[in-house]
């Protein structure tokens, strides 16, 4: 079996010194292709252990392995590569640079990191052309791809900031609570092409939120509480 | 790097009306900076340019600013004549190579008119020792021609052999007109960016011959001489206003000049024309400097509203800068994102600062020149200003690492996930 795509072992983050550690992680590991369920309350810590992903976050203590590289050992400008070439981000709302069209927000990966410029022209298309393959199996329509972002609707909104966390096929994507803004119906849909997508890319889905309703379409489903001792210490208190 | 430059310039453009109006405030005041410079150093050069090769100039002792300035510049009225007799006087000693006498208090149509005799034509210098030179005509040979400054005969419209009607005194309007006396123009000089261009010239005589009738300012009631009967009375002048001197050796000025201080005939005055052109740059000088100071302030105030409003703007942009976080931007490109939107608005306010001054100097330039006898030349931008251009491009640089910096630690807290 190929290394493990995330690996954490005792790993504990806080805040700041003053507080309660916010994680306290003894073992987690997520293999290549998973499309993992990360759900917990609000304030568990979820958005946070994103952050230690995306290495905008250190931990104090313990290890934090993404693709065999040891983020807190990196320096940071080598952590902000790492982010840009092997991750995609998608948020909950408000995912778009709203003075930049549909075309050029998807292409935005592309501009920051020539690895994910590199990977989007791989498939033998243009870097134009592949935000236009993206955009139209995620469902947006030509029309739009020249307006502002701020014109369309919420689910198209979240629609091209999926287009653009999968553009220049990523290693892992990180999708926090996308589907939280858009109605019921629309969730299901959403992230039936997310995963499409993401599959179609080979990248590892590490998919948050406090819904635990949508867990069922993923291969696994884990609750952070259960392996954040912190939290457990919180909620024990 | 060129995309954080598109990726500012985009984010400029969408916030184009508040920082629209930063940038009119930057603009107008790189124009009133640079506006003020160049006045500064056009009136400082036609200032030093506007007499030379004369050692000295005399006049009835009254101040040697005061002097310069009706003898040079032909502003204001100089209130103690000399004699004529002194002028005499002055003439023949040994020491003396020339000397051409002054007589003002005319004008015509706002411009002075200035009496003289021919020789002025020969002696007068300005500028590096250039003489001055005829477009038309040539110098006055009877009582009534005149010789017009290039201006005079640009701005009035005039030709050879018009006529023209001098007013008493130099206020130009409302002043009394010597209209039974008019003047035939003879001559027109060319072009020497000095006061000369705005001066009428006449003879002695004609100043004399005009006031033959004339007492105290005003014209004597119920009498009157016809120009054609003047000829028949002496039209020797009885003062005159100053004397240009030239020596024959330039060692003797000091000499020269304590013989005038001590003329037993009446109290009289020499000075030295590049001593006292220095000396009245001085008291100029603090006025500009003044001004250049205050046109300072506004710059600095104009970037000091330029850095408050993309400073305001940033709480509005934590999302944007946390969504660029997020696609792989480091904190140092936010920080380079926001010092290029000021220096943007610096390098865009000092581009149209300069068009705007273009502009300006076209429009009103020869108004300046005609109202204030600064001819200021029509250019984009000289090396002067350039160095202030430079200076305000650092500053606005300078000022801009404040949002700048401020984005940087903003980012850096925020992550990904900012808190609004
Ligand atoms: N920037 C921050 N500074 C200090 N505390 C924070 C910050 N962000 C989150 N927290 C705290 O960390 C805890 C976890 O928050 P978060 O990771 O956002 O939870 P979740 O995403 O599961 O809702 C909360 O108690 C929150 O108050
Ligand atoms: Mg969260």
């Amino acid at each position: 079996m190929s290394d493990p795509v995330i690996r954490i072992e005792n790993l504990s983050f806080q805040w700041s010194a003053g507080l309660a550690p916010c994680l306290d992680i003894p073992h987690f590991e997520v293999q290549a292709g998973e499309r993992i369920f990360l759900y917990g309350p609000s304030g568990s810590g979820k958005s946070t252990l994103l952050g230690l992903f995306g290495g905008v976050l250190l931990p104090q203590r313990g290890s934090l392995r993404l693709l065999g590289v040891e983020l807190p050992q990196c320096s940071a400008s080598e952590r902000d590569r790492f982010r840009a070439g092997h991750v995609g981000f998608l948020f909950q709302q408000f995912n778009l640079i709203p003075y930049l069209s549909v075309l050029d927000n998807v292409l935005l990966p592309c501009r920051f990191s020539s690895r994910r410029r590199q990977r989007a022209i791989d498939s033998g298309r243009s870097l134009h052309d592949e935000a236009l393959r993206l955009l139209d199996h995620l469902d947006i329509d030509t029309s739009l791809h020249h307006r502002e972002a701020t014109q369309l609707s919420v689910g198209q909104q979240q629609r091209v900031a999926a287009a653009r966390a999968l553009i220049g096929r990523p290693e892992i994507v990180i999708a926090d609570e996308p589907t939280s803004a858009l109605d019921a119906d629309r969730q299901i849909a959403f992230l039936d092409l997310m995963m499409h997508e993401s599959d179609a890319a080979g990248s590892t889905l590490v998919f948050v939120s406090h819904d635990r309703r949508l867990a069922t379409a993923f291969d696994r489903e884990i609750a952070l509480p259960a392996i954040n001792h912190a939290a457990v210490l919180e909620a024990a208190a | 790097m060129k995309h954080l430059l598109i990726l500012a310039a985009r984010s400029a453009w969408n916030r184009r009306l508040t920082l629209g109006m930063t940038l009119v405030a930057v603009t107008l005041s790189v124009t009133l900076l640079l506006g003020v410079e160049r006045i500064r150093h056009d009136a400082r050069e036609g200032f030093s340019h506007s007499v030379s090769g004369t050692d000295l100039i005399v006049g009835a002792s009254t101040s040697h600013v005061q002097l310069m300035l009706y003898a040079v510049f032909r502003i204001g009225e100089a209130t103690n004549n000399m004699r004529w007799q002194s002028y005499l006087d002055l003439k023949l000693n040994p020491a003396v190579a020339w000397a051409v006498p002054l007589s003002l208090g005319d004008s015509h149509r706002g411009f002075p008119v200035l009496g003289t005799n021919a020789s002025y034509f020969d002696h007068f210098r300005y500028g590096d020792d250039r003489a001055l030179g005829f477009k038309e005509g040539q110098p006055f040979k009877g009582v009534f021609d005149a010789v017009l400054g290039a201006d005079v005969a640009d701005q009035l419209g005039y030709k050879l052999g018009d006529r023209i009607v001098l007013t008493h005194g130099i206020g130009g309007i409302g002043g009394l007109e010597h209209a039974d006396k008019p003047f035939v123009v003879t001559g027109i000089l060319a072009p020497t960016g000095t006061p000369v261009d705005r001066t009428v010239h006449v003879s002695l005589e004609a100043i004399s011959a005009i006031h033959l009738d004339w007492q105290g300012g005003a014209p004597l009631p119920g009498f009157s001489i016809p120009q054609q009967f003047v000829q028949k009375f002496d039209l020797t002048p009885k003062d005159i206003t100053a004397v240009l001197v030239g020596l024959k050796s330039r060692i003797g000025v000091f000499k020269m000049q304590r013989y005038v201080a001590d003329y037993a005939g009446e109290p009289l005055l020499a000075v030295l024309p590049g001593a006292a052109l220095s000396q009245l740059w001085q008291v100029i000088g603090t006025v500009e400097q003044a001004l250049l100071a205050v046109a300072t302030m506004v710059v600095v105030v104009g970037l000091a509203g330029l850095v408050a409003v993309v400073l305001a703007s940033l709480n509005e942009r934590r999302r944007e800068l946390a969504i660029l976080r997020s696609v792989g931007a480091r904190p140092v490109d936010v920080f380079v994102l926001l010092i290029l939107e000021g220096l943007f608005i610096t390098l865009l306010g000092c581009i149209l600062g300069v068009a705007l001054l273009a502009g300006a100097s076209a429009v009103i330039g020869p108004w300046v020149q005609t109202r204030y006898g600064i001819g200021v030349a029509p250019r984009l931008i000289s090396p002067d200003e350039l160095r202030l251009l430079a200076a305000v491009i650092g500053a606005g640089l300078m000022s801009s690492l404040v949002p700048g910096y401020r984005a940087y630690r903003l980012s850096l807290a925020d992550g990904l996930t900012p808190r609004l």
